[in-house]
């Protein structure tokens, strides 16, 4: 019945082949950094199937910047700015931050959904780079930020926001919104390798998240907030990388916003890179 | 390096340890090149601890183990390049299909796109999954699943395969196949280390035999070595009246000169046989006796009963054990 025992005998490329040549071949110690990279990609390549499959893993890129941005112009612009047009090129730059940060959290809840899958047992036998399946899933997310923060300023053009920095600025500033969802994604990473379940990673990430957007200059200028929560919105490094994108977009300026955003990324990466990878090492 | 004589495992007083509690107590195992070696026991005795710590998947707590003279615990990366594993459960990505998935360990480990196309679809005709190779995994049966994972495991066409129990939950036919594919593996001079819960597999399979309990070798041989160490079948007869329980002893003794086995209160009677032949010539002096039989089963040695002669104990341990135990004894 089987394919196994109908095969006709000497039919060398229908057989199970081992190799056992390997055996007498001098092997690698360790991965070098080209099969390092080689394997994220692999892996990366791995990510984007997984998303074409699961149109849902992309709503909170896709339908949500659509949802919010329309939402939030038309019920603040008037309030804060006098004007829905006056508002846009305050709310979509604060959006691009928020959307970004929400895609995020994406990356930790699925790693942590990852390693609980039986495939990840496969891949801690295999002799890969250990921190290829950390590394894969963060490369194909810069796609979702990309999508989110292009689909943030495309609603916003639709609505009649004219960004002043031209293409130029708009691209700048979507450049910007990828490093910081790459740089900000280590922290929900953390979280991803130590939490215990999916829903405890997504509760934490949550928990973060909200205050680090509201408390911010997103939806409103802080001089309206009381003195001791300004302080602390004009410290949030979310706020930076907000004002970076607002002056890139609308003005077309590298200011030294931009400086204090890629700082502000680079001690995050600095602080939580390390952290993910020993916790998630400990795990591979 | 090494040289042809070199075991493909070997491991020496290997420890796990979790929490208070040793998983692995101490286990040693010498797998030749070449052969099918068979690690047997009950749930939770210690075999897949023992098998993820020789594949690199857990640390050694204790003692050392080598892979084709390679250090476990020193060269993970030389021994992950020659081994594959197949766990209990299917290791493969459910998001992607047949084909990819084989694609994805491929690339993974370094083979060219075309080439890793090329095995693909050869492992794929192999294992029977040709129709399926673009249908999502999440279509897929428990035996296809199995199989694509082992098709996984040979992408590379490692010369070491681990197998944690293959054929658990899987049905006798698909459970026959994956005995042909170990059997060709090993044909093409592939070394297989097996954990089976399954005497049968092992029997079929299993060049030598290590009978593992509670993190503790208590024994090792051929399939042969242990069923003669093991014992025979028996007949059990569910007989009709209590009464009759000690009237159906003396006669089965007299027949096949050993003492049987009661259990009054199921009124149930198991009788030692030397053949199975011997079944038919106690059931006939039971009816020549008048003695009504309301059930019967003719049994070969169970792991349950590998266990009994080995350990002193049964292989799960729940109340009847002790009483089943003393009876024996």
């Amino acid at each position: 019945m089987s394919t196994l025992t109908t095969t006709p005998p000497g039919d060398a490329t229908q057989r199970v082949t081992v190799d056992t040549g390997v055996l007498d071949r001098r092997l690698a110690t360790h991965v070098s950094l080209g099969q390092t990279v080689a394997q994220t990609m692999t892996l990366a390549w791995r990510a984007t199937m997984k998303m074409r499959r699961n149109f849902e893993q992309l709503f909170d890129v896709t339908i949500q910047p659509l949802l919010f941005t329309a939402m939030f112009a038309y019920i603040f612009g008037g309030a804060i700015s006098g004007s829905v047009k006056d508002y846009l090129p305050v709310i979509i730059p604060g959006l691009i931050g928020q959307t970004v940060l929400t895609a995020c959290i994406a990356t930790g809840v699925q790693l942590r959904e990852d390693m609980d899958k039986g495939v990840f047992d496969r891949f801690k036998v295999l002799p890969i780079a250990r921190i290829a399946p950390l590394a894969g899933p963060m490369v194909a997310d810069l796609v979702r930020y990309a999508i989110a923060s292009t689909l943030t300023f495309g609603t916003g053009i639709a609505m009649g926001y004219r960004p002043g920095g031209g293409v130029l600025g708009v691209f700048g500033a979507i450049l910007l919104a990828i490093v910081t969802g790459w740089s900000l994604a280590w922290i929900f990473t953390w979280f991803g390798t130590v939490g215990k379940t999916a829903q405890g990673v997504q509760g934490i990430s949550l928990m973060v998240m909200f205050p680090l957007t509201f408390l911010s200059n997103a939806f409103v200028p802080t001089a309206t907030m009381p003195g001791w929560l300004r302080a602390f919105a004009d410290v949030n490094p979310v706020s930076h990388v907000i004002s970076a994108i607002r002056e890139l977009a609308n003005h077309g300026q590298v200011t030294a916003e931009v400086g204090w955003a890629v700082l502000g990324c680079a001690v995050v990466v600095a602080i939580f890179a390390p952290l993910s990878v020993r916790s998630f090492n400990r795990k591979m | 390096m090494h040289t042809n004589d070199t075991l493909a495992v070997h491991a020496q007083g290997l420890v796990k340890t979790f929490g208070d509690q040793r998983a692995v107590d101490g286990i040693d195992l010498e797998v030749r090149r070449g052969e099918v070696f068979g690690v047997l026991g009950p749930n939770g005795a210690g075999k897949t601890t023992t098998l993820k710590m020789l594949a690199t998947l857990l640390p050694i707590d204790g003692g050392r183990a080598e892979v084709f003279g390679h250090d476990v615990s020193r060269e993970g990366h030389v021994i992950r390049q020659l081994l594959g594993v197949t766990g209990q459960y299917a290791s493969v990505d459910e998001n992607l299909t047949a084909t990819e998935n084989l694609l994805l360990f491929g690339r993974l480990q370094g083979l060219s796109r075309p080439e890793s196309k090329r095995r693909a679809a050869t492992l794929l005709e192999q294992f029977d999954l040709t129709e399926a190779a673009n249908k999502p995994i999440s279509a897929f049966s428990g035996g296809m699943r199995r199989r694509l994972d082992l098709a996984a495991s040979l992408i590379t066409r490692p010369p070491l395969i681990f197998l944690d129990e293959p054929t658990t939950g899987l049905d006798p036919r698909t459970r026959g196949q994956m005995w042909d594919t170990i059997r060709e593996l090993v044909d093409e001079g592939c070394t297989v280390l097996l954990t089976t819960q399954y005497l049968d597999e092992a029997d079929q399979l299993a060049d030598r035999i290590a009978v593992i309990d509670r993190g503790v070798k208590v024994a090792e041989g051929t399939s042969d070595e242990l069923k003669s160490s093991v014992g025979r079948s028996s007949l059990t007869v569910h007989l009709a009246e209590r009464d009759d329980l000690v009237l159906a002893a003396a006669t089965a003794r007299g027949l096949v000169g050993e003492e049987p086995v009661p259990s009054p209160e199921a009124r149930r009677l198991s009788v030692p046989l030397e053949r199975s032949e011997q079944a038919v010539d106690v059931l006939v002096a039971l009816r020549e006796k008048g003695i009504g039989i309301e059930s019967l089963t003719v049994q070969k040695p169970s792991l349950d009963e590998v266990f009994l002669a080995l350990t002193g104990h049964t292989a799960d341990s729940d109340t009847d054990d002790s009483a089943s135990m003393e009876a024996a004894s």
